[in-house]
């Protein structure tokens, strides 16, 4: 039955679309001020977005793959590039103010700047293909590791991983709280 | 200006928006679930805006001149999965702002108003450099925060673990510098 592909998986793509700017909305983080609030660590909506939505679903990803419903889909750790690329993104992201995701979300909303700014993404999307032969040869094989898990890395099985990141992240939200408790300085 | 304005881009309304963020990502997380088993994909928008790029790029410079280029070859302008999924994000927002009864047209956000200035022009330069910035970075890197950081890192993948971390230093830098919080 499943995976669904064809005409029904592209209906499927604007439903999830679809559910996944509902919730960026809900989460308040398809909003400039949240985002740049969260880079001066005066708001951590990003974070608590974020860090929940990697646990619940790596938890519940990794028991599909177990059971055979579910196959990963591991991009390869090509360091070089992901660090560069990621530091130019950090970047990128504060100036625009949104990341791609919430960009679109953001648009859907009313931002207007939103909307301009993704005719820079569009640019920049054409600057990535006109240098990627340069890319390909020069920075991709730097660093190259394959599709690695952080649990082969560190040599321990997934779960322990899932438990000692859930409890980490657990205990950096309890500590969040209670100081947005104290300060009222998080409006939630 | 006081500060519980500053916290929120609509104060009157953002209690009923808000579901808070734990739920929103926890939804995030079980949309995953979703995604992996009924159409085999994790959730990722960058590669869909760059086949969008060669679209436009075919525009100006033709269809063939797109095709010879190697990244477009593998990622060519289509209404697929990644695309309409890109169109599904933007009417969610949408719907989610009309239903919450807070759509509103924005031109220059507080905080960057507070620094900057009214002027909707000089948010709009900002908006663009940065969107050319943080796309030519996703791409380097194969994938955003979506891609990226929520789908590698939930898959405990090596490459999403080290965007973020990365992304999260850069950004706190630009942030700081662009915004150079006074004391508070």
């Amino acid at each position: 039955m499943f995976p669904i592909t064809g005409t029904s998986a592209l209906i499927l793509a604007v439903i999830f679309g679809f559910a996944f700017g509902w919730l960026l909305h809900r989460g308040r983080v398809a909003d400039y001020n949240t985002i740049v609030r969260q880079f001066l660590f005066k708001d951590f909506t990003v974070l608590k977005v974020m860090l929940t939505a990697i646990i619940v679903g790596g938890i519940g990803v990794f028991i599909l793959v177990q059971l055979g419903y579910a196959k990963f889909h591991i991009k390869p750790a090509d360091l070089l590039a992901i660090t560069l690329g990621a530091g130019l993104f950090g970047i990128g992201m504060v100036l625009y103010g949104y990341c791609p995701g919430t960009a679109l979300a953001a648009i859907g909303a009313g931002s207007v700047h939103a909307f301009v700014g993704a005719f820079g993404m569009i640019l920049g999307g054409i600057l990535y293909a006109l240098s990627f032969d340069w890319v390909s040869q020069a920075i991709l094989p730097v660093w190259a590791m394959g599709k690695v898990q952080l649990h082969q890395l560190i040599g321990v099985s997934a779960p322990v991983v899932f438990i000692g990141l859930g409890l980490l992240v657990i205990w950096f939200f309890v500590i969040l709280e209670r100081r947005s408790g104290e300060t009222g300085n998080h409006a939630r | 200006m006081s500060t519980s304005a500053m916290h929120h881009a609509v104060p009157a309304t953002a209690t009923q928006i808000n579901w808070g963020p734990y739920l929103a990502g926890a939804g995030i997380g079980v949309l995953s679930w979703i995604a992996f088993v009924v159409v085999n994909n994790p959730i990722g928008i960058t590669t869909a805006i760059s086949q969008i790029s060669g679209g436009v790029a075919s525009l100006a410079v033709g269809p063939e001149a797109v095709a010879a280029n190697k990244y477009w070859a593998k990622n060519a302008f289509k209404l697929d999965y990644g695309t309409l999924f890109l169109i599904g994000t933007l009417l969610g927002g949408l719907a989610s702002a009309l239903a919450a009864g807070t759509w509103r047209l924005e031109t220059v956000p507080e905080i960057w108003a507070e620094r900057f200035g009214p002027s909707p022009i000089k948010r709009y330069a900002g908006a663009f450099i940065g969107g050319i910035i943080a796309m030519f970075g996703a791409r380097l890197a194969n994938g955003c925060t979506s891609g990226n950081g929520i789908s590698g890192g939930l898959q405990l993948a090596l490459g999403g673990w080290v965007f973020l971390a990365v992304m999260f230093l850069t950004g706190t830098i630009t942030a700081f510098i662009l915004f150079r919080p006074k004391a508070s």
